[in-house]
């Protein structure tokens, strides 16, 4: 674990440089303790993967004296125990998915690549728990992971102009949903009715790096009737 | 009094011009929910424009992003015009940038072209009176956040936007503060501009060969600029192709992708990224090249914290700014 001094009010904490849930536990529990300790000072704090990029106030501490907290902090982190850096405050959000073939939009091209049925790979896709690895590239965008391997399709070649809103794709072994209208790459199996960012409530977004997300599997009418679009 | 007394004065927007924008300090602490920062390109330039009006750091202003802005003011007050000269006229008199001027009802506020920067700031006296979402009123057309109507649109013609009523005694002349800008602080957006950035030698950087490189040739600003980023083209460095795992980006970061060709990050960029990093432009010195226009020669040089750090402080209790 490696404070990085990026700029005059930046810095970044580089972990082990791997997508893994022991490395993503270690983010958490430093994110938590940043936040118990040092929230006077912090004005943005971006945890992802492998690393805590923040920014901090220079009206309030000088950069040498925010990097001297923070490492105590890394210390902290590096000392527990492995067993210690449980998750302990994280939530864990259900959003209900209709995975039909008309919102699908991939599911059948998928059946050629992995040799499974649409229904195996729906049941392998809900039956997990995933844990929100990073957010960001829009707004509420949460990288999920992680797939099971035999549905982990790379992205498509050719990306979308637009993939609807609500979209819940595949790329790798990351899973997300498109919360706009976006152009993306990511192979689609569904789409929620449910609304992941309102900007004008506090937080715009119910879910955090470090939370679990649930994926219900919902029917074409509950979909409807929770106000899902075609 | 008639009902005219007890309405808001607004201003009504004519002609938006190409891009012109709600635009306040910026939308901080919303970063880990992928939602930008936003905020003036120009910060030094935003800044003064509030400063000369004795307005609160924060106070919203328009961006006015290459001229052909024109605007009619309903009630007396005072403005500021800080950035790039495009020619602005009151009532087709001309009228200074860097300057603050008084406003009378029915006055008539045009902009043409630059020849040199990009961008300019209109500020009022208390700031346009908008509703903030998610704690700024700063507009990010790609996120549809913010901006008068909370959609993330630009102004468009009919527009009209709030401001506080003036208190008369200001308009005299007679207020305590200055009404320009000192020489000193005033750029001139040369053809060809020094920026001073922080190397980034961490595991996710290009590699002190690399950046050895970087520093060695100067740029110019391609055509593919905008909120987001600027990109510069030079002789191709060399890049192993690796990609890095994710992680988030503050405005200033100098990316280097696959092509060779390095990536300034700009208000609008996206939160997190996974492109090596060069490393980092001064804070300071962002507005500098959010003012060059494409074909703008543009030369890197290496820095230390330090000295830009005490600078940073020192720019930040100048103008109030809270963080």
């Amino acid at each position: 674990m490696n404070v990085v001094s990026v700029s005059e009010n930046t810095v970044v904490v580089l972990f082990e440089q791997k997508i893994s849930q022991q490395v993503a536990a270690q983010v958490l529990k430093l994110k938590q303790l940043i936040d118990a300790e040092l929230a006077d000072y912090v004005i943005d704090i971006v945890p992802s993967y492998a690393s805590i990029h923040l920014s901090f106030n220079l009206r309030k501490i000088n950069h040498q004296g925010f990097v001297d907290k923070l490492e105590t902090l890394t210390d902290i982190v590096l000392n527990a125990a492995e067993d210690d850096t449980h998750d302990g405050q994280q939530k864990l959000i259900e959003i209900p998915v209709y995975y039909g073939e008309e919102v699908g939009l991939d599911l059948l091209e998928m059946t050629e690549t992995t040799g499974l049925s649409i229904e195996q790979i729906i049941q392998m896709h809900h039956q997990k728990t995933y844990r929100v690895f990073a957010l960001g590239f829009s707004p509420g965008f949460a990288f999920l992971g992680s797939v099971d391997q035999p549905i982990a399709v790379p992205r498509k070649e050719t990306p979308r102009l637009s993939v609807p809103k609500g979209s819940l794709g595949i790329a790798g072994e990351q899973t997300a949903i498109y919360p706009f209208d976006s152009p993306g790459g990511w192979n689609i199996i569904g789409r929620t009715p449910k609304n992941l960012v309102d900007y004008n409530q506090h937080p715009p977004c119910e879910f955090e790096v470090g939370d679990s997300i649930k994926f219900n599997p919902i029917s074409k009418q509950a979909y409807l009737d929770l106000g899902g679009e075609f | 009094m008639s009902l005219d007394d007890l309405l808001p004065p607004t201003l009504q927007i004519v002609k938006p011009g190409v891009i012109s924008l709600l635009q306040d300090y910026g939308r901080y602490g919303m970063q880990h929910y992928g939602i930008t920062n936003s905020g003036p390109m120009d910060e030094h330039a935003y800044l003064w424009a509030n400063r000369l009006l004795q307005n609160n750091f924060n106070a919203p202003q328009i961006e006015i992003c290459l001229g052909g802005f024109e605007a009619r003011f309903s009630k007396p007050t005072r403005i500021a015009i800080c950035g790039a000269h495009l020619h602005p006229t009151l009532n087709h008199k001309p009228l200074k940038t860097w300057h603050s001027y008084a406003i009378k009802a029915g006055d008539v506020l045009r902009f043409g072209g630059a020849h040199h920067g990009l961008y300019t700031y209109l500020a009022i006296a208390g700031g346009f009176d908008v509703k903030p979402q998610l704690s700024s009123c700063s507009t990010v057309m790609r996120e549809h956040l913010g901006g008068i109507h909370q959609n993330g649109e630009k102004l468009v013609a009919g527009d009209s936007l709030d401001y506080p009523h003036y208190n008369e005694r200001h308009i005299k002349g007679t207020g305590p503060f200055s009404t320009v800008v000192p020489e000193a602080y005033i750029p001139s957006y040369p053809d060809k501009i020094s920026i001073r950035f922080i190397p980034n030698y961490s595991e996710n950087g290009c590699g002190e060969a690399t950046l050895n490189k970087f520093t060695e040739q100067s740029y110019r600003v391609s055509n593919e600029i905008n909120r987001m980023g600027y990109r510069l083209k030079g002789e191709a460095l060399p890049h192993d192709g690796k990609s890095i795992i994710s992680q988030g980006i503050s405005t200033g970061f100098i990316q280097l992708p696959k092509d060779g060709q390095p990536i300034v990050l700009m208000k609008d960029r996206q939160t997190i990224g996974g492109y090596p990093l060069l490393g980092c432009v001064a804070h300071l010195d962002v507005a500098k090249l959010s003012q060059s226009k494409p074909g703008v020669e543009v030369e890197f040089v290496k820095v230390g914290i330090q000295q830009l750090e005490s600078e940073l402080v020192e720019h930040l209790e100048f103008f109030g700014v809270a963080f």
